[in-house]
């Protein structure tokens, strides 16, 4: 598989007062997507997900700016793109799919233009090969008589629906990258698993590499290969979903998976302690130290960096140090 | 959308018959009705049959039902002055104040439309803020005032447009757009406020995600949904202006019912007072009916549903 | 928790009131002077002082003639003028500084009661209709519609028809006239007031709808009727002029910019401008001050009235 996405060493501020209040929302992040690859990026809300989504995207509001790294996608540089340019990538080859459904979609028209705008502006598809582009896009979103609900409007459908209307815009284009912001958060729990499956159908069908953005790791396990945990505008681990699940390394994502619910057992459910820290005023150190049952003298002061633990396994821990100075420890006693 | 319009209709009713109301007793309970449904200078044998001509003896419930069988039938009462029927008069009127009205309202939309989408687009720039500039004037120089001071300056200094009186563009200019000033800025502000708010929304982010060329996003998505409320406001401005230009009228003697209203005003002329205001609120309710029908039309929301 | 911990909890809740809310100084000192709208204050404060002192500044009887002056003077800095008519004379040799001075009086006075005629009456309804709903709230609403429909200086010029003119019967026309305009602004605060925590514990302690009323509801739509008063001010002071200007609103001899207006149209189209632009500017200057004023409060007053 090529590769198709790296993200290396990215920064992206926020800007308020003039300059006076910079918040890090994106500090340094890095990760790589395969062609065809899911990578599941979670964390809890003000994490820095979404900034990260709307940097690959060109699309920040205009108080955040890109402030160092790159972007390289199908071997081109995205953060020193003209916006014109970006204009061309989005929709066609990267394209995005958002939280609310029912907000997503311009009430006054109907699905049909609404599905047919990115053929009809990128592709340059028209007429009876444009009516068919879309009832083909609605059905590999499993929407049952296509030619009827073309015609429908918005509010005419239910959320569930409105979101596969969704889903089937972002392949409108034809994109090699979809990344979903969140799109089951706003349904219902019994529509969320019907719409991951037609997610997962989409991905099989076209190849087309998922960055699955959520806070919840049980769509984590069913839809991605990989996974990368964020904290505080940095990816604190990063690796195989398999690897994540069963053996994490970073206290932060041990925690978030000890606070999974798990049927079958009587466990009080763990909440992790303490509040998502300030990000316009972070902890000296390791960002997660204050809310770390393991923290150590050294993470008050020391910002952590990658620490391998495989080949594509890191985690921004010291405790790997410590644990891989045992395991040699033990190895050589 | 047929329960949509039945209960915009019964409301309509319901309004005409309020407005009715509160004019009929307006006049029959401030004092003598009689010294107003006389004419100037009427002597007491007059006063007497005018008494029973208008039925004011009879109880009042029986006076608004007859008032009520007139307005129907359309017999609004003749003008002393004129001694023609009111609605006559009104309805030849009524295409003046029209042409004053169109060319007012199409100066407020070339300019308060496009200054409020520019101002929104482009928030808090020179040109948002040259445009709440030109707003909080449009709302401070009183429309009648700046009729006066446009004749003083383009007519009596300049020369270059006549004082008054209806005939070319020339006469039309001034008093439009005296008129237009005030209702081009508050198109300015609406326009302005409701296209701030829809490109806030996540359809327009969708739109933009979906790598649509900016013309589009604004052009097409943004501004249809921006528009809605501002084609009411304009739809009522009109009907508005229609009716009540008075004083503008008066300036550039604009032969329209609003200087109707002021001849019946200045001559007591009651009985036109009366026929003008009835018939331009009936104007108005009925206006404002087809507009909410025309906008249940566009707003598919309202369309579709039963 | 305690009863008293969720009184506690609810009160602490409750939006405070406009007054307190703009009294209150913000910092020590004189520091809230700095926080004061400057500009609209600056138009308003002299007019309202010239209004009030009217007696005292004014060089002549607005009504009476100059002695000895000719008609039709104009400013002192014209040709023709002299200091003795500062601004000129009208077509009756009266000084238009001194009608100037006492026509501030006149649209201030009109402007600011008639506001709070329709202000108090509108609100007033609005917070009946609002809260007690069912029939009530039919009625007034229906009544609202029906006048909202007609336009205001329409129905303000055939009230004053009906009723003859009268500085105080301008006020109440006025009153009447523009009090649709808070009724359904309030009504709307009403209705979602009426769901908050506080009022509803208010209810459930059993106080009576009146006492309810006065002590939860009002001081919470003050903000908004504030506001809305502050903004149509500007509109009631120019209906005034409207009418004074087509001879129905104060009568003559009483100076009025609206009247003085109308009285310089004549001369107007021989090139005598000073009749007709002095008292144009007063009024606009009033007004323009008042929507400052006015967008200024309600930025202050509560952030989200920003988009009223």
């Amino acid at each position: 598989m090529a590769q198709l996405l790296r993200v290396s060493d990215l920064r992206t501020h926020y800007f308020s007062f003039g300059g006076a209040r910079v918040v890090k929302a994106v500090d340094g992040i890095s990760f790589t997507l395969n062609e065809g690859e899911t990578i599941g990026l979670v964390g809890e809300s003000g994490c820095g997900k979404t900034t990260t989504c709307l940097s690959v995207v060109g699309l920040l509001p205009p108080a955040a700016r890109i402030v160092g790294g790159g972007i390289e996608f199908a071997g081109e540089e995205l953060t020193t793109k003209r916006p014109r340019e970006m204009r061309r990538i989005r929709g066609r080859r990267i394209a995005m799919i958002l939280q609310d459904p029912m907000a997503s979609l311009n009430p006054l028209f109907s699905i049909y233009t609404q599905v047919a705008e990115p053929a009809f502006y990128h592709l340059g598809t028209r007429g009876r090969s444009l009516r068919q582009r879309v009832q083909e896009l609605l059905r590999a979103v499993r929407i049952s008589s296509p030619t009827v609900r073309m015609r429908e409007y918005p509010h005419q459908m239910s959320g569930g629906m409105r979101q596969r209307v969704v889903g089937a815009i972002a392949m409108a284009g034809g994109p090699k990258l979809i990344i979903a912001d969140e799109p089951t958060t706003n349904l219902d729990v019994t529509i969320q698993a019907q719409y991951l499956d037609v997610l997962k159908e989409i991905q099989q069908a076209s190849g087309v590499a998922l960055i699955f953005v959520t806070h919840n790791l049980g769509i984590v396990a069913k839809m991605c290969d990989k996974m990368a945990v964020m904290y505080a505008g940095k990816i604190v681990e990063q690796g195989a979903v398999r690897d994540l699940f069963r053996a994490a390394k970073h206290p932060y994502t041990q925690a978030l998976l000890g606070s999974m619910p798990k049927l079958g057992t009587k466990e009080p459910l763990y909440a992790i302690p303490g509040q998502p820290p300030n990000l316009a005023q972070l902890p000296s150190g390791c960002a997660f130290h204050p809310r770390c049952a393991r923290a150590m003298t050294q993470c008050q002061t020391q910002q952590p960096d990658d620490r391998r633990i495989a080949e594509n396994w890191v985690a921004k821990c010291w405790l790997v140090d410590h644990q891989a100075k045992e395991q040699y420890v033990s190895a050589i006693a | 959308m047929r329960q949509f319009i039945i209960r915009r209709t019964v409301y309509a009713i319901i309004t005409l018959l309020i407005l009715s109301l509160t004019i009929f007793l307006v006049v029959r309970l401030t004092g003598d009705p009689v010294t107003l449904l006389a004419e100037p200078g009427a002597r007491p044998e007059d006063l007497a049959r005018v008494r029973v001509e208008w039925g004011l003896d009879r109880p009042l419930p029986v006076q608004y039902l007859s008032f009520l069988e007139n307005i129907l039938t359309g017999k609004l009462g003749n003008s002393f002055n004129y001694e023609m029927p009111v609605s006559t008069l009104y309805f030849q009127r009524l295409p003046n104040s029209l042409e004053l009205a169109l060319a007012a309202s199409l100066i407020s939309f070339v300019i308060g439309i496009p200054a409020g989408l520019i101002s929104a687009v482009r928030v808090n720039g020179a040109w948002d803020n040259f445009g709440k500039i030109v707003a909080l004037l449009g709302l401070s120089v009183p429309g009648f005032w700046l009729g006066l001071v446009l004749i003083l300056v383009f007519s009596v200094w300049l020369g270059w447009l006549p004082t008054s009186g209806q005939g070319d563009w020339c006469n039309l200019i001034m008093p439009a757009l005296a008129l237009g000033w005030y209702f081009a800025a508050s198109l300015l502000r609406l326009t302005r406020s409701s296209m701030l708010e829809v490109l806030r929304s996540e359809y327009i982010k969708l739109a933009r995600l979906k790598g649509l060329p900016g013309v589009v996003v604004i052009g097409m998505h943004a501004f249809k949904n921006a528009l809605i409320p501002v084609i009411t406001l304009a739809g009522v401005n009109l009907v508005i202006m229609v009716n009540a230009a008075v004083i503008i009228e008066v300036i550039f003697a604009w032969p329209g019912i609003g200087r109707l209203l002021y001849e019946g005003i200045f001559q007591r002329d009651f009985p036109l007072v009366q026929g003008i205001v009835l018939l331009a609120g009936m104007m108005i309710v009925a206006i404002n009916l087809v507009i909410d029908i025309v906008y249940a039309w566009i707003d598919p929301r309202i369309r579709l549903a039963r | 928790m305690t009863t008293t911990d969720e009184i506690a909890t609810a009160t602490a809740a409750a939006p405070v009131p406009a007054a307190q809310e703009f009294f209150t100084p913000r910092g020590t000192g004189w520091r809230w002077v700095r926080e004061l709208p400057l500009v609209p204050l600056a138009i308003l404060v002299p007019f309202i002082l010239i209004a009030i002192l009217a007696n005292f500044i004014a060089p002549y009887d607005p009504t009476e003639p100059i002695p000895g002056a000719k008609i039709f003077e104009p400013p002192f800095w014209m040709q023709g003028g002299s200091t003795r008519a500062l601004l000129g004379t009208d077509f009756q040799a009266r000084d238009v500084l001194s009608r100037l001075i006492f026509g501030a009086r006149v649209s201030l006075i009109v402007g600011v009661v008639g506001t709070i005629v329709a202000g108090s009456l509108g609100t007033a309804l609005g917070i009946l209709s609002g809260y007690l709903g069912g029939w009530v709230d039919q009625l007034i609403m229906r009544v609202t519609d029906a006048w909202l429909a007609l336009p205001a200086l329409v129905f303000a010029i055939f009230l004053a028809t009906v009723v003859g003119p009268s500085m105080w019967n301008i006020i109440i026309i006025l009153g009447l006239v523009y009090w649709t305009r808070y009724t359904r602004v309030i009504r709307g605060e009403v209705l979602s007031l009426r769901e908050r925590e506080f009022v509803k514990l208010a209810e459930i302690a059993g106080g009576s709808r009146t006492r309810i009323i006065l002590r939860h509801i009002l001081p919470n739509v003050m903000n908004s009727a504030m506001v809305l008063a502050s903004l149509t001010i500007g509109v009631v002071i120019i209906a005034e002029a409207s009418l004074s200007f087509l001879g129905i609103g104060v009568p003559a001899p009483q100076p009025a910019w609206g009247s003085m207006l109308s009285d310089g149209r004549s001369m107007m189209m021989v090139g005598d401008w000073w009749l007709t632009v002095f008292p144009g500017l007063c009024i606009l200057l009033v007004v323009l001050a008042t929507q400052l004023l006015g967008d200024w409060l309600r930025v202050r007053l509560d952030p989200q009235l920003r988009n009223m």
